[in-house]
C-alpha cells in the first residue's frame, strides 16, 4: 500500500496514527468502553454516585417491576411503530407525488423539509400550543362554528401519544421523503418504459417493482428512523414532560431522570442497558445483511 | 466501495417537461400535495401569528387569524426579560451560549473528523478500518448509554459543567457521520494527486493542508450546514455537560415555556420559539440544496 518500500516507513506511520488517535480514543474508549462501563455498573446499588458495589440483577428486578418503564416501554413501541408506518407510508407516498414531473418543485421540497432543521425543543412547543385544549386548534375550530370539535390529545392519557406521533412525524417524514425521492430518481428511466411497454399499471409498478428495487434506501431509512426511535427524548420533554401521570413518558427519559434527578444511577443504568439491548436487536441483523454479503464493503 | 453522496443531479427532475392541460389526475395530484403543505407550514404560520399578537388578542382564539394589531413586544421581551429559571433575562445569554457552544463545537469537530477521514483514506494502517467500522457502529448506540460514563470522564477531567466538555462531547458525537462524510469524499479524489504529492516531497500535514484542504470545500461546507444545524438544536449534551450558566438556547426555551408559574405568555413563549429556530432555519433557506445533499449524504451510506 501507500507505505511499501518507504524510506522510513514506521515514522510515517506514526504521524498517521497519532493524527486517528482521537478516532481511535472515540472508538474504543467512548462506543466500547463507555458502553461496557454502563453494562457493568447496572449490577451495582449506585445511588447518587457510581460505586462498586454489586447487587447481581436487583436493578434489573426493580426496573421491571417499575410501572412507569413498563409504561415508557408500551409507548415507546406503540410510538414506533407507529411513526415508521406512517414516516414510511406519508414519505413514500410525497416522493412518488413529487416524482410525477410536477411544477414549483423545489418549493414542495423546501416546505416539507423545514422542520427537520428544527430542534425537537422547538417542535415540541410550538405542537404543545397548537394542541392547547383551551386556546389552540380546538378553540379555534369550535369558535368557527363547529362547536362539537374536540381535540384534546395532550390532557388526556389515552391519546398524549398521538400528539407525540403527530409532533414527531412532522418534524421527520420530510427527510424520509427526501431519501425516497433520491431512491425514485435513481431507477433507471427505462423500467418505467418497460412496465409501460407491458401496460402494467402505474401503483402496480410502484409495489411490485420499483420499491423491491428500492432496498437500499429503504434499509438506510429504516435504521436512521429507528434508531431516531429509539433516541426520542427532546420531544417528549417540550411537549409533555412525560405527563399526563406518567402516560407519555419513554425509556431515554426514564433513564435521564434516574441519573440526574433522582440520584438512582443503578437504575438509570439497568434501564440504558435494556436501550443497548434493544437496540443491538435491531442493527446486528442489518449490519449482518449489509456487511455480511459484501465483504470489505 | 461507498459513493460518496447523492449527487445533486439526482434531485433534479429529468425526463419528459410537464404537460400543459391539466387533467383530473394531475389537480388530484396537486390538492394531495397542497394538502400535505398546510400540515407542514401551518405550525410556521400559527407560530409567527401568534408572535405578534398581544395577549388579549389571543384569548379570543382563533390561532390562525393574523393579528389585528402587530406588536413586537412579545419578541423583545422573549430576548431580554423572559425568566429562564431563576433569572429574568430573557433568551439573549442563552442565544450567546448556544454560540459560544456552536462556533468552537463545529471547528473542532471538522479539524478532527477531516483529519481521521484523510488518515483513513491516504494513510491506512493495520486496524484502521477496523476501528471505522467500531465507530459507525457505535454511531448507533443511543446516547444515554454512554451518558453516564461521559460524565465521570468529564469530572476526572475537570472540565464537567463547562463549554469544554460540551464541545468534547459535540467532537465525539460528530465524529462517526462526519468521519464517513470526509473518508468517502477523499477517496474519491484521484490518487494521482496524493503521489505526486509525495514526490514532491509533502508529508502527511503538507498534502492535507496544502493540496486536500483547498480541493474541498465543497465537503467542507456540507459539514458546516450538518454540525450548525445539529448542535444547535441539541438539548441533552447542552442541559448534562455545559452546567447552568453555559446552558444553550434550546435548555432555555424549553424553560421559559415549560418551568414559568402563573399565566402563559403564549406570543412571549411562540417569539421565543421564533427566536430559537431562525439559526438553523436561516441556515436551511440560505443552503438550500447543500442541505439536502449533506443529510442525504450523511444518511445514504452503504
Amino acid at each position: 500500500m501507500a507505505q511499501a518500500g518507504r524510506p522510513n516507513p514506521l515514522f510515517r506511520n506514526l504521524t498517521a496514527k497519532i493524527a486517528t488517535l482521537p478516532m481511535i480514543v472515540t472508538a474504543l474508549v467512548v462506543f466500547v468502553g463507555c458502553s461496557v462501563w454502563t453494562v457493568v455498573y447496572s449490577f451495582t446499588a449506585s445511588r447518587a454516585l457510581p460505586v462498586s458495589k454489586f447487587v447481581g440483577l436487583d436493578q434489573y428486578e426493580r426496573l421491571f417491576s417499575n410501572a412507569r418503564w413498563e409504561q415508557s416501554v408500551t409507548n415507546l413501541l406503540f410510538y414506533g411503530v407507529f411513526a415508521l408506518v406512517f414516516s414510511f407510508v406519508i414519505g413514500f407516498v410525497l416522493a412518488a407525488l413529487m416524482d410525477q414531473k410536477i411544477r414549483f418543485e423545489d418549493t414542495f421540497r423546501t416546505i416539507y423539509l423545514y422542520p427537520f432543521a428544527l430542534s425537537f425543543i422547538v417542535t415540541g412547543v410550538v405542537w404543545q400550543w397548537i394542541l392547547d385544549p383551551g386556546l389552540g386548534l380546538q378553540a379555534t375550530l369550535r369558535g368557527l362554528g363547529w362547536e362539537t370539535f374536540s381535540l384534546n390529545l395532550i390532557g388526556s392519557k389515552d391519546t398524549v401519544i398521538y400528539a407525540l406521533l403527530i409532533a414527531g412525524l412532522w418534524q421527520g417524514t420530510g427527510f424520509v421523503m427526501v431519501l425516497m425521492l433520491a431512491g425514485l430518481r435513481g431507477i433507471d428511466e427505462d423500467i418505467w418504459k418497460a412496465a409501460r411497454v407491458d401496460g402494467i399499471p402505474k401503483w402496480k409498478t410502484y409495489v411490485f417493482i420499483v420499491i423491491p428495487m428500492m432496498r437500499g434506501v429503504m434499509i438506510t431509512s429504516l435504521v436512521i428512523v429507528a434508531s431516531g426511535i429509539v433516541r426520542l427524548y427532546d420531544l417528549v420533554v417540550a411537549l409533555t414532560d412525560g405527563g399526563p401521570g406518567f402516560a407519555s413518558e419513554v425509556p431515554a427519559k426514564y433513564v435521564f431522570d434516574h441519573m440526574f434527578a433522582r440520584a438512582n444511577i443503578g437504575q438509570g443504568l439497568a434501564a440504558s442497558t435494556m436501550m443497548l439491548l434493544s437496540v443491538l436487536i435491531i442493527v446486528i441483523p442489518w449490519a449482518y445483511l449489509e456487511f455480511g454479503r459484501k465483504k470489505g464493503r | 466501495m461507498m459513493p460518496t453522496s447523492v449527487p445533486i443531479d439526482a434531485y433534479s427532475p429529468h425526463g419528459r417537461k410537464p404537460k400543459r392541460i391539466m387533467e383530473p389526475r394531475r389537480i388530484m395530484l396537486y390538492a394531495v400535495l397542497l394538502v400535505a403543505v398546510l400540515y407542514y407550514i401551518l405550525p410556521l404560520w400559527v407560530m409567527v401569528m401568534t408572535s405578534l399578537k398581544g395577549m388579549p388578542e389571543i384569548r379570543l382564539g382563533n390561532i390562525f387569524a393574523p393579528p389585528v394589531e402587530i406588536t413586537f413586544e412579545p419578541w423583545v421581551k422573549a430576548w431580554s426579560e423572559a425568566c429562564t429559571g431563576l433569572k429574568c433575562e430573557g433568551l439573549r445569554a442563552g442565544f450567546w451560549n448556544s454560540v459560544q457552544i456552536t462556533v468552537p463545537s463545529v471547528i473542532v469537530s471538522m479539524a478532527v473528523a477531516s483529519v481521521s477521514g484523510y488518515a483513513l483514506s491516504f494513510w491506512k494502517f493495520r486496524g484502521s478500518e477496523v476501528f471505522f467500522t467500531i465507530l459507525i457502529f457505535g454511531s448507533f448506540i443511543p446516547y444515554q448509554v454512554m451518558l453516564y460514563p461521559l460524565v465521570v470522564i468529564c469530572r476526572e477531567l475537570g472540565i464537567y459543567g463547562t463549554l469544554p466538555a460540551v464541545i468534547l462531547i459535540h467532537t465525539i458525537f460528530g465524529m462517526p457521520i462526519l468521519t464517513l462524510l470526509f473518508r468517502n469524499y477523499f477517496a474519491s479524489l484521484p490518487e494521482e494527486l496524493f503521489k505526486a504529492a509525495r514526490v514532491d516531497g509533502a508529508g502527511f500535514w503538507g498534502i492535507f493542508l496544502k493540496v486536500l484542504v483547498p480541493m474541498s470545500v465543497p465537503i467542507f461546507v456540507v459539514a458546516t450546514i450538518l454540525q450548525i444545524t445539529g448542535i444547535w438544536n441539541d438539548f441533552l449534551f447542552g442541559v448534562v455537560f455545559a452546567g447552568t450558566q453555559n446552558w444553550p438556547m434550546t435548555v432555555q426555551l424549553n424553560n421559559i415555556v415549560n418551568s414559568t408559574q402563573g399565566v402563559k405568555e403564549y406570543n412571549l413563549n411562540m417569539a421565543a420559539t421564533m427566536l430559537t429556530g431562525l439559526v438553523p432555519l436561516t441556515v436551511y433557506f440560505l443552503s438550500g440544496k447543500l442541505f439536502v445533499r449533506g443529510i442525504a449524504a450523511g444518511a445514504v451510506k452503504g
